[in-house]
């Protein structure tokens, strides 16, 4: 049981039982947070595969940014606990078996395979920011374009469905 | 040290989970939570096969899913906030018509 | 005993951490009579001076009150939450002070086999890791307002996070310009590119700072950082959202005793960090201002701390109380001896002078915050929404642009 085994662990347990979390509570609030559990467990997942600057960005966007935008609406939406509707019985008997049997089948296929990659061990030997960027700016330089441009699409039309009704 | 395929078995699971959560959850922004989990597992993916690999595409493309998702994020809020406003109610079971 | 040496790093770091966060709630206690001090004497009048020689021991006070008094958890909020928000402050702002370097050369002697380097550790991915750490403070306060269930916690709390998330934007781009000066997000790194560089007009010393040095002296940076800095730790000019005459106490007005007191240190500590962000980015981090060649300037630590010793005995000798006529001498010989030891060891005289310099660049910088709250009215909050977007972002926008030009201009 090496350290990096024993990290792995602990923070793929914090993954799982956060999104466990998120089906589980009955307060968008709640499950909120747990999301951001998940985040910040994965950007230490991705710290423990080397992948730094990934690991950073993950928790400066994803829990620093979207995470927050989705907070501020369940506060201003006053967002509260679930009602109780009917639930399927019959959906929930043969709904989360058969969830979990794909998901069994699809990892002991993914485990069986017969390829070298799925085998390798991820060494964490930690990838330069440099190196990142620079193929992010030679290789990727179309796409990095067309995502700013992306964003200024976003940015307008959130503004536009945010308007206040002007007559 | 720790093989690939773990990794692989966790996005899986993380990506199984996020697909119920979107099933079985009646709050909007629930369901909008779930698809970033599954976004998030898919990073997962990403990153591993990118260390497997000894490639860094893996890991520019983890860049542009973020990026993406947050563009999908202040949209899809911005249309939640918007139905919020005209049905009074976060419960999808409430806008499954197209009238009011 | 092979297991100490099988985990020397694990034990050493553990040890590092106790011994920093000791320091550093320590230096939150005292830096809040410093502040309240220095405010009472910019406003005429005294500040603490009963509790203990001039007002020495009012921090164990207040430390008393705040474990002392009551703690009520308002009705219908959010318990779970409630008692995250201020937990989650805390933590966050605590580890930020792992990533601050705080001296170049590791101790003279080697403990259980590993050379100790003064700071916690030393992130490849420094100032970004300080900016994931400020990214996610935002959720302390937003939380903390919304689950006390009241009305002006919650509208303090709002504003704060926006005001927080706006600011955070014009923070990060404001050090782009350093960034591409030193080519790594390193803080060490950062700190040995302004050594390295050979100044303005070639001289060394406070010339080769990042503020005068490089291929664009960074001036613009380093204002549009400290005001993004100072409104990201919630501080005046821009604390209307916890100001005291506008919404009660904004979003930890239902917090009382010790939840509030985390509150506090949070905001202290975030104080702390920024003040040693900007000395470690703009202001050269431990490198002295002088010239290295000027080795006579080893002694100023001494020459500092001797006279000020001699002038504490010979306060507290002629203090109206006995605890004063007790206390103050101590210190004052204590002072002294330091000083009389730095004279006397070269060595351990020329290993003091780097975080001495950085201690003496923080509590500047910690004195002009704490000026600021003393002289300055507050903005207004639209006022500060539309400094930040309209102003702040543009001008940190152009200052890398200008930055990155001056690079490819001057072949750097």
């Amino acid at each position: 049981m090496s350290a990096p085994l024993l990290v792995f662990i602990v923070l793929a347990a914090l993954a799982v039982g956060g999104a466990l979390n998120l089906i589980l509570q009955k307060h968008p609030i709640h499950s909120a947070l747990s999301l951001i559990v998940v985040m910040v467990a994965l950007a230490g997942l991705y710290l423990l595969m080397g992948a730094e600057f990934v690991a950073a960005v993950q928790i400066i966007v994803y829990g620093g940014a979207i995470m927050v935008l989705f907070v501020f609406v369940i506060m201003l939406l006053n967002a509260g606990i679930e009602e109780h509707t009917n639930f399927s019985k019959l959906a929930g008997f043969a709904g989360i078996p058969l969830a979990l049997v794909v998901t069994g089948f699809i990892a002991a296929a993914i485990t069986h395979a017969n390829d070298n990659v799925l085998a390798a061990s991820q060494t964490g030997a930690v990838a330069p920011t440099k190196d990142l960027s620079m193929m992010l700016f030679r290789e990727f330089v179309y796409p990095f374009e067309l995502t700013s441009f992306l964003i200024l699409i976003a940015i307008m039309g959130a503004l536009v469905l945010a308007q206040r009704e002007h007559r | 040290m720790i093989p690939t395929s773990y990794y692989i078995i966790l996005s899986s699971i993380l990506f199984g989970l996020g697909v119920i959560a979107f099933v079985f959850k009646r709050n909007i922004i629930t369901i909008f939570m779930s698809i970033e989990l599954m976004l998030n597992a898919v990073n997962l993916a990403f990153v591993a096969f990118s260390r497997a690999l000894g490639r860094l595409d893996g890991q520019v493309f983890v860049l542009f899913v973020i990026v993406v998702a947050a563009a999908e994020a202040a949209v899809g809020l911005g249309i939640v906030i918007l139905i919020a406003r005209n049905r009074q109610s976060l419960n999808v079971e409430r806008v499954d018509l197209l009238k009011l | 005993m092979s297991f100490l040496y099988a985990n020397a790093f694990l034990l050493i770091s553990l040890l590092k951490i106790i011994i920093m966060v000791f320091l550093v709630l320590t230096v939150n206690a005292y830096l809040t009579w410093f502040e309240r001090k220095v405010v009472a004497h910019i406003q005429s009048r005294w500040g603490p001076h009963r509790v203990g020689p001039h007002g020495l021991l009012q921090p164990l006070a207040d430390g008393a009150k705040f474990l002392l008094k009551e703690d009520p958890t308002p009705a219908g909020a959010d318990k779970f939450v409630y008692f995250l928000a201020p937990l989650l402050s805390l933590a966050l702002a605590l580890t930020s002070i792992a990533i601050i370097p705080f001296g170049p050369d590791p101790l003279p002697w080697l403990i259980l086999g590993q050379k100790i380097y003064l700071g916690i550790t030393d992130l490849n991915i420094g100032i970004l890791g300080l900016f994931a750490i400020t990214a996610l403070g935002v959720y302390g306060i937003a939380l903390a307002g919304w689950s006390s269930n009241s009305k002006y916690p919650l509208m303090g709390g709002l504003r704060s996070s926006a005001q927080m998330i706006s600011y955070e934007l014009a923070m990060t781009m404001s050090v782009v310009g350093v960034l591409l000066t030193a080519s790594s997000f390193s803080l060490r790194d950062i700190i040995n590119a302004q050594a390295g560089s050979h100044g303005l007009f070639g001289w060394q010393g406070i010339f080769s700072w990042n503020i005068f040095a490089g291929p664009l002296p960074q001036i613009l940076g380093f204002l549009c950082f400290y005001v993004a800095a100072v409104a990201e730790t919630n501080r005046v000019p821009f604390d209307l959202a916890e100001a005291e005459s506008e919404l009660v106490a904004g979003f930890h007005t239902e917090y009382a005793s010790f939840k509030f007191a985390m509150f506090f240190i949070a905001e202290y500590t975030s104080m702390i960090t920024v003040s040693c962000l900007c000395s470690i980015l703009f202001f050269g981090g431990w490198l002295s201002p002088f010239p290295p060649s000027w080795t006579f300037t080893f002694y100023l630590p001494s020459l500092i701390l001797i006279p000020f010793g001699a002038w504490v005995i010979w306060d507290g000798l002629k203090y109206e109380t006995m605890i004063g006529k007790a206390i103050l001498p101590v210190i004052g010989l204590v002072m002294l001896g330091i000083g009389g030891a730095l004279i006397a060891l070269p060595a351990l005289n020329s290993f003091i002078q780097g975080p001495f310099w950085l201690l003496s660049k923080i509590l500047t910088f910690l004195f002009v915050y704490v000026w600021m709250r003393g002289t300055l009215p507050r903005f207004r909050y639209d006022q500060l929404m539309s400094f930040g977007w309209k102003l702040l972002l543009p001008v940190s926008l152009a200052n890398v642009v200008i930055t990155a030009g001056a690079i490819l201009w001057r072949g750097y």
